[in-house]
């Protein structure tokens, strides 16, 4: 145990002193955070359309001003030809076409379903399901105003019919805040990991490199006690830096927490474990810190991608969801925003504490088995 | 060799081994070495680059399994428990030990705390150490700052720190001047008047009359064995520099043509 404080002690020390690396650990994640959390969005703003209004009613306008007014849509070509507009779309001066056909007022006071065209440029198809569903929610709030603004009282007056088609839009997609909160908790997930199984790779690559790996192994230190005594330190950094971030969510973003961060902390101490299990593992494969950082960054890549950080798992091929039960970073992304965003408890995260504490175990256990003090 | 056992029993050596090899592939480092070193000796352990010098002291100090052979050091079997053979040497290898961005005070106390030494150990070994060396006004400074002399002495007093019964130099003066040189010596005659066995592998040969004994070895045998003054009568030879130019010459030419 003491030889374990004297490690912990002398890491502690080499750790304090490399100010540029202490810099690192803090500076560019958090700018990290900042910046990618805003910029990484799945939202469209400011889609230039093509107007083609072949109506030109009032109906029409007020169908138009929704569109503009909802800071979505900025009319960038507005002509009565269909050919002027699919030109448009064509040199990409608009990336979607809204058609309204003549008799489009008459059409809705006879509460005959309003036919609207809406032509969208795919080759992002992302972009352009987002703006299909921009575009249907217009719709259907144009038709719910327009059921109580005068064309419905004459309506009403006249028969019990509503105006416009029932178009039936449920919202798919995030309100804008949480996307930010989505982004950022994937980010802050994903930086933890980053400076969990580099600092750890880095450190014992270096102790190589300088060879004083070798010093210590003709020392009475024993494996566990090295091990111990230098993930120790990394550990509690890997805190730390979670707790920047989380400040960053909390104070900058303004996002609340919707569960007990405990149980942040509690997921969080369990993946870091299985992260700088990682680090140490690869720094058992490897003799300089540049092939430390390869090999990291080929493992972190790997793990980030099939570990549904920033895409959804749902959404990969069959075999990929099965890897990604295995992938720790899975578990602790999903554990993030099951308790930050959608308030759960310990029962929701108990499974994922579980498989990533398992991971842990092998990974820990694997570098403790190839570990050496005596070269074979 | 191979025949017979060391000339000093091994109950009585401070390092012992007998028909100690290893290969790796198919190239044989070291080559059924035996040979003993008795306790408080100076023992020299010379060779051309390549002659398996690294390679036997890794293995006696436990960092390398022997492929073949028993080898005891401090009176405990190399490949059966090296945790013992361990806890009982010293070693400073061809690279610095030291941590460049610790003080001279954090490395002495690391290196002090890993041994098992007491609060109170490290601190009286500490102050005896600085005096010694005359360091006491660099104990805060940073290693790394320290001329390449100054941290081959201060290696060579971390290692006897935790007072090992046997200390492994390998090529402990490589690079530094005469003066410091000879400062180095002085600080291993030291060591071996305080019953501490010095085991050091240089290139130097003027170094290598300063040893009780020396060993020469050559393509991972030993060629040679004995004092200074026996290996200059049995090569009818001026200097031990003299005796290794005759050993080492015949194996070059062979590898050379």
């Amino acid at each position: 145990m003491r030889t374990i404080l004297f490690i912990i002690r002398k890491e502690t020390l080499q750790v304090l002193r490399d100010r540029i690396m202490l810099v690192q650990i803090f500076v560019p994640p958090v700018l990290q955070l900042l910046i990618l959390a805003q910029a990484m969005t799945f939202e469209v703003k400011h889609t230039d359309l093509a107007l083609v209004d072949l109506d030109r009613s009032p109906a029409s306008e007020r169908l138009v001003e929704r569109f503009t007014a909802s800071g979505r849509f900025e009319v960038a070509v507005w002509t009565p030809s269909g050919d002027v507009a699919d030109e448009a779309l064509l040199t990409r001066e608009a990336s979607a076409v809204l058609r309204i056909p003549e008799g489009f007022e008459r059409d809705l006071r006879r509460g005959q379903p309003p036919a609207v065209q809406l032509v969208l440029n795919a080759e992002d198809g992302a972009a352009a399901g987002v703006r299909q569903a921009y575009a249907a929610q217009i719709l259907a709030a144009f038709t719910q105003a327009e059921a109580a603004g005068p064309i419905g009282a004459s309506m009403r007056a006249a028969t019990d019919a509503r105006p416009g088609v029932a178009i039936q839009t449920r919202t798919l997609y995030n309100p804008e805040g949480a996307y930010l909160a989505y982004m950022a908790i994937g980010l802050l997930a994903s930086l933890v990991t980053l400076v969990g199984i580099l600092l750890t790779s880095q450190n014992i690559a270096r102790e190589k490199e300088i060879g004083t790996l070798e010093q210590l192994n003709v020392t009475p230190i024993t494996k566990r006690q090295f091990i111990v005594g230098k993930l120790a330190p990394f550990w509690v950094l890997g805190l730390i830096e979670l707790t920047v971030g989380l400040l960053v969510i909390r104070l900058v973003f303004g996002i609340p927490f919707a569960g007990p961060v405990a149980l942040v902390y509690l997921g969080a101490g369990v993946y870091l474990f299985a992260a700088l299990g990682l680090g140490l593992l690869i720094s058992t494969a490897v003799q300089t810190q540049q092939q430390a950082q390869f090999l990291t960054f080929f493992v972190l890549v790997t793990f980030f991608f099939l570990g549904g950080i920033f895409t959804p798992v749902q959404s990969m091929p069959g075999w990929a969801q099965t890897v990604a039960e295995f992938n720790p970073i899975k578990h602790f992304a999903a554990l993030l925003r099951a308790v930050l965003i959608k308030g759960g408890g310990f029962g929701d995260v108990v499974g994922g504490i579980g498989a990533m504490a398992a991971f842990a175990v092998v990974v820990l256990t694997l570098a403790l088995l190839r570990y050496r003090k005596t070269a074979a | 060799m191979a025949d017979r056992g060391p000339t000093i029993p091994r109950e009585e050596a401070a390092v012992w081994a007998q028909d100690l090899t290893r290969t790796f592939g198919s190239f044989i480092a070291v080559d059924h070495i035996t040979f003993a070193v008795a306790q408080g000796e100076v023992f020299g352990f010379l060779g051309a680059n390549g002659a398996g010098k690294t390679t036997a002291i890794k293995m006696l100090t436990g960092l390398l399994a022997p492929s073949g052979g028993t080898a005891h050091t401090a009176g405990y079997d190399v490949a059966e428990q090296p945790d013992e053979v361990k806890r009982r040497i010293g070693y400073m290898s061809q690279r610095f030990a030291l941590y460049d961005d610790l003080t001279v005070k954090e490395n002495v106390r690391f290196y002090g705390g890993v041994y098992g030494l007491t609060d109170r150990q490290i601190a009286e070994r500490m102050a005896a150490m600085l005096a010694r060396l005359g360091f006491e006004r660099m104990a805060r400074e940073r290693v790394g700052r320290l001329p390449l002399g100054w941290k081959q002495k201060l290696d060579f007093s971390v290692a006897l720190l935790h007072e090992p019964e046997v200390v492994f130099l390998d090529e402990p003066t490589g690079g530094v001047d005469p003066v410091t040189r000879r400062q180095f010596w002085e600080l291993i005659y030291a060591a071996a008047q305080g019953g501490t066995t010095v085991f050091v592998t240089t290139h130097y040969m003027d170094e290598a009359e300063y040893c009780d004994r020396v060993s020469i070895m050559v393509a991972g045998t030993i060629a040679a064995l004995g004092t200074p003054a026996e290996l200059k009568a049995q090569f009818a030879a001026a200097s031990i520099d003299e005796v290794f130019l005759r050993l080492a010459r015949p194996v070059e030419e062979a590898a050379s043509s």
